[in-house]
């Protein structure tokens, strides 16, 4: 008997999505609008999110040594840098690297080549190019290095210089907007998120509500409770795959469309890129979130006309 | 087989729907309830239904206090009773057979069951030709043969009819009052509310006269009298 009545709440829940064409298709069409909000919202968070990824990676702080300092000490530095969890990576340029650089950047100045020729010597110190994990802890990072020792064969610091001073204020700066766009964004997707969730719910409460007659005359037939709600949430269910099935493919043309523009102005991201390759994902979180939302609403919608004992429509 | 022990209905605004009613009803009977709008009538039928809680009071059907049943038995208590309404209400977006298989459906049976059992009733009420219409698309007269078919399918031991006629033509309801001396005579347990006083003087049966809440008048084989 239980699987026959599955298979009854299952049938009348297709019945009724069908015959109820027109409630069926306003509940999709809010349904999709909401999915559609939904599913922006997920590229709305990868644009920021590598936006500010960028960014973050424009920030870094240099190290530069004197040309007296010797290699073993710069690498043993650079080994205690590495360990700090601060501290992302650490990019080493030797005196040589930092000379051959400098002449490809100069080569076609001759006079600035010729300079160099005549002082027989490399004048070029060696660096580190220095990443944090988030862009507040530079300062730690550079408070760190200024309180590295003197080298072990001579009195004075290894260190000629650290450019962290001089951007320190950018630096900063740069990080609370990093913060704010992170927070701001969060804030929209919340709040976008849960008023979609509140018209969805109230486009199936008043789809429901045209059927509160049917629902009492269902229980004065002497139908369980789980008879009336099933099909209701069977109904809610094919709202929210259909919704699904309709967003993913509007955000077909639209991402392509869009794609273009997010690549030229964020500079690399590129929605429609990001869409066909994370489709898996975007279309499992848009569709459980219809079949959720469908359901959900359906179930509590469906909850309030099943009431009491004695609850009646009037 | 159904007593109403000093039942009575108070609703908050103070209005007074039943006041200290004793009614016992045996098993078989044919009884009318009659009087004006606001007597007491419809909710005379709610108690029986479970739809309304008594102020005071107990209504009894076989012995169980029917206010007394845990809420999950209600259901089942209700399939033993068929209902028939003035507005019909039948289910719109089901064919006049699926109005009936539904009521099947909810008491558990077979889907065999269900395709022997409908189109013989639909015959019964002689609308086997109506089988897959719409409510939309069938006459008053027509909606209420069906909604009586739908009360009768799980053969219940009482049928309520709430003035079943109010919204048909004479000949129509001649023809569903009928049909329901005919559902007792196979011996079911009818209660009919109504104010057609034609109906209430041809049947010939027990007739019940409310006023303002109370039972003024109960005659074995009554005529209409207000």
């Amino acid at each position: 008997m239980f699987w026959i009545n599955i298979k009854r709440i299952i049938r009348s829940g297709f019945v009724n999505f069908w015959r109820n064409g027109f409630v069926s298709l306003a509940s999709i069409l809010v349904i999709t609008i909401t999915l559609f909000l939904i599913g922006s919202l997920i590229f709305f968070s990868a644009v920021l999110n590598f936006a500010l990824d960028e960014l973050r990676n424009k920030v870094d702080i240099n190290v530069y040594f004197t040309t007296a300092a010797p290699e073993g000490d710069i690498l043993a530095l650079k080994g205690n840098l590495e360990s700090l969890t601060e501290v992302s990576s650490v990019a080493y340029i030797s005196r040589d690297e930092a000379l051959a650089e400098f002449r490809t950047r100069h080569e076609n100045d001759f006079l600035t080549l010729q300079a160099l020729e005549e002082l027989g010597e490399n004048p070029l110190g060696a660096s580190f190019n220095i990443r944090a994990t988030e862009t507040s802890q530079y300062e730690s990072i550079a408070r760190f290095l200024e309180n590295v020792g003197p080298s072990a064969e001579g009195n004075s610091s290894i260190i000629d210089s650290i450019n962290y001073n001089q951007n320190k204020v950018a630096i900063e700066r740069l990080g609370r907007v990093i913060d704010g766009a992170e927070t701001l964004g969060i804030a929209i997707i919340v709040v976008m998120a849960a008023i979609s969730i509140v018209i969805v719910f109230n486009t199936v409460r008043l789809a429901i509500y045209t059927s509160r007659e049917e629902i009492s005359v269902m229980r004065l037939v002497g139908a369980e409770n789980r008879f009336i709600r099933g099909p209701f949430m069977i109904e809610g269910f094919l709202y929210g795959i259909f919704s699904a099935v309709v967003s993913l493919i509007i955000f077909y043309p639209v991402t392509a469309w869009m794609g273009g523009a997010t690549e030229r102005f964020f500079g690399g991201i590129n929605v429609f890129d990001y869409y066909i390759a994370n489709f898996g994902q975007i279309f499992l979180i848009i569709t459980v979130s219809g079949i959720v939302l469908g359901v959900i609403s359906s179930y509590i919608a469906v909850r309030r006309y099943l009431g009491g004992k004695y609850y009646q429509v009037k | 087989m159904i007593h109403y022990d000093k039942v009575s209905k108070i609703y908050s605004d103070n209005s007074i729907a039943l006041d200290d009613v004793n009614l016992s009803i045996e098993p078989g009977e044919f009884v009318s309830v009659v009087g004006q709008s606001g007597a007491g009538k419809t909710t005379l039928l709610k108690m029986l239904l479970a739809e309304e809680r008594p102020s005071q009071g107990s209504v009894f059907f076989e012995s169980v206090d029917i206010h007394a049943l845990p809420h999950k038995h209600i259901p089942s208590f209700r399939r033993r009773i068929g209902v028939i309404f003035q507005d019909f209400r039948l289910l719109p977006h089901k064919t006049a057979y699926e109005n009936i298989a539904f009521a099947m459906e909810v008491a558990g049976r077979t889907d065999e069951e269900i395709a022997s059992d409908v189109p013989h009733v639909l015959d019964l009420v002689d609308l086997g030709n109506k089988m897959w219409n719409f409510p939309s698309e069938l006459s008053g007269g027509e909606k209420q043969r069906i909604a009586i078919a739908r009360a009768i399918i799980n053969q219940p031991d009482v049928i309520i009819a709430d003035e079943p006629t109010g919204n048909l033509d004479p000949l129509n309801t001649r023809e569903i009052i009928e049909i329901l001396n005919k559902i007792h005579e196979m011996g079911t347990t009818v209660l009919l509310t109504t104010h057609n006083k034609g109906v209430i003087d041809a049947l010939r049966k027990r007739v019940i006269t409310m006023d303002k809440g109370r039972i003024v008048r109960d005659d074995k084989s009554g005529r209409y009298v207000l």
